[in-house]
């Protein structure tokens, strides 16, 4: 055990927390885009609010839900730690500050990007998961096969009909597609996975699914927005 | 060449710094940027004013001791170089260039453009090193290293310590230099058995310095004259988290 709380008190355990807790959170966006992606079979949203039911009534599901809150407030906590003494080991700051080389804009800024990310999820949890879970939904439930399904998709319909709320959803799919840009290829480094083989393919896998996750994320507001969705 | 200089410079570790402007003219583009500070340093003795302290030795590119910041990079505009072995033609006739010491709180000033660097020290101190009793040397072949480790190993072995890694890292972070080390042992038959342990000491010491964490943005590899590689910050983790969780 204190092998373990000295781990997590180091820097490369920390790294490590970062890492491993952010691999945690990019295999949720799968599986998020992934079920939130059958709005685009345009039926009505009747396959969509089947696989959402799912989600919901699935105890499974329910448990990882509770896994996954837990697991981004590690990861925010764990970043407002870093950062902190990050600032305290420079506390002179460069007069000439080299901005331009050696490193990507966005890796350098990912506490700014997670910040962004942060009040979009705030923003998008009162949208929708503080609806279904406490408050109810404001459209009536869809009645599938004799069951009344929350009717998730009709409640896209209505929060996206708003024009900024479509804009800040796209500027936030902004911020994670390069939040994801360092983040998934920084992950594998920080759990000592570096490899003249398979650190290429990791990346090139990295830079496809954070433009593929967002860019899929980002189209349905839009879609909605626009009534390419019925 | 006519130069201006835009320089640290700090009486003490405890006294406040500030930036003092030099002119220079007559710069030839084939004076290293050191032989520069010589002439700045000449003319400064020549009117009785203290000249500017810097770090120097080899002059060569391999003792490490060179360390300046120069218009935001450590080193230097070159890739690949110590600030030893830049040139003034790197730079235009006119330029300012500003001049600053490496800048992290476990390098503390201790005048001018020299750091107070024995926080290397102390790390290497818990274990860059070989717990062997010594004998008679065995014959080579009967240690057997396989070229590419031997090549690795070889790669990360080029770190001279300078703290180029920690004064490019936007967190002043130490780790290219700690895996370096680590990593030149880890990779070879004798330095292999002790290679969990050391990493957890040497990363131990690194934090209690007061060294910044990794984020990964790669901007030690970028500027590190020797060029040595993130893929030893990898190897670094993977023995470190053995050793925790192993």
């Amino acid at each position: 055990m204190s092998s373990l709380s000295s781990l997590f008190n180091s820097s490369v355990g920390k790294k490590f927390a970062m890492g491993i807790t952010g691999l945690f959170l990019v295999s949720f966006l799968v599986v998020h885009c992934a079920i939130n992606a059958l709005i685009f079979v345009n039926d009505g949203g009747e396959t969509f609010n089947r696989a959402a039911h799912f989600m919901s009534t699935n105890i499974l599901i329910r448990t990882m839900e509770v896994v996954l809150f837990l697991g981004i407030i590690w990861h925010i906590v764990q970043a407002l730690v870093l950062t902190g003494a990050n600032q305290k080991a420079r506390p002179v700051k460069y007069a000439a500050p080299n901005t331009g080389s050696g490193s990507a804009w966005y890796s350098r800024w990912m506490g700014l990007l997670g910040t962004l990310i942060l009040i979009f999820l705030i923003l998008h949890l009162r949208h929708f998961w503080v609806e279904s879970r406490f408050t109810g939904l404001h459209v009536p439930a869809m009645i599938i096969d004799g069951v009344p399904h929350d009717n998730l998709f009709a409640e896209m319909k209505s929060v996206f009909a708003s024009g900024w709320v479509v804009v800040v959803y796209i500027l936030g799919m902004i911020s994670l597609a390069y939040h994801l840009l360092h983040g998934f290829q920084s992950a594998f480094q920080s759990l000592g996975i570096n490899h003249k083989t398979y650190t290429p393919v990791i990346k090139n896998v990295g830079i496809a699914f954070s433009v593929i996750i967002p860019l899929v994320f980002a189209l349905m507001p839009a879609a909605f927005y626009f009534g390419m969705i019925e | 060449m006519n130069i201006t200089i835009k320089v640290w410079r700090q009486k003490s570790n405890t006294s406040p710094g500030e930036f003092k402007m030099y002119s220079l003219s007559d710069v030839s583009p084939d004076m290293s940027f050191l032989e520069m500070f010589d002439v700045l340093n000449e003319q400064l003795v020549r009117k009785g004013e203290d000249p500017v302290a810097f770090d120097h030795d080899c002059r060569e590119g391999i003792c490490g001791m060179c360390s300046m910041v120069i218009n935001g990079q450590p080193h230097g505009p070159l890739r690949g170089v110590t600030t030893c072995q830049l040139h003034m033609r790197s730079f235009n006739d006119g330029d300012t260039i500003v001049v600053e010491p490496w800048r992290a709180a476990a390098f503390p000033v201790l005048k001018d453009l020299i750091v107070d660097r024995t926080g290397f020290d102390r790390i290497m101190s818990t274990g860059g090193f070989v717990s062997v009793n010594t004998g008679n040397a065995q014959d080579a072949n009967t240690l057997l290293v396989p070229k590419p480790d031997a090549d690795e190993a070889f790669g990360a072995a080029a770190c001279i310590g300078c703290g180029a890694c920690v004064a490019a890292c936007k967190n002043a972070s130490a780790m290219l230099f700690v895996a370096a080390k680590v990593s030149q042992l880890a990779l070879l038959p004798q330095g292999k058995v002790e290679a969990k342990s050391r990493a957890e000491r040497m990363v131990a010491q690194m934090d209690d310095e007061g060294f910044g964490n990794c984020t990964n943005t790669y901007a030690c590899e970028a500027e590190c004259p020797k060029e040595i590689s993130v893929e030893h910050i990898a190897r670094m983790n993977r023995e470190y988290l053995k050793a925790k969780l192993g």
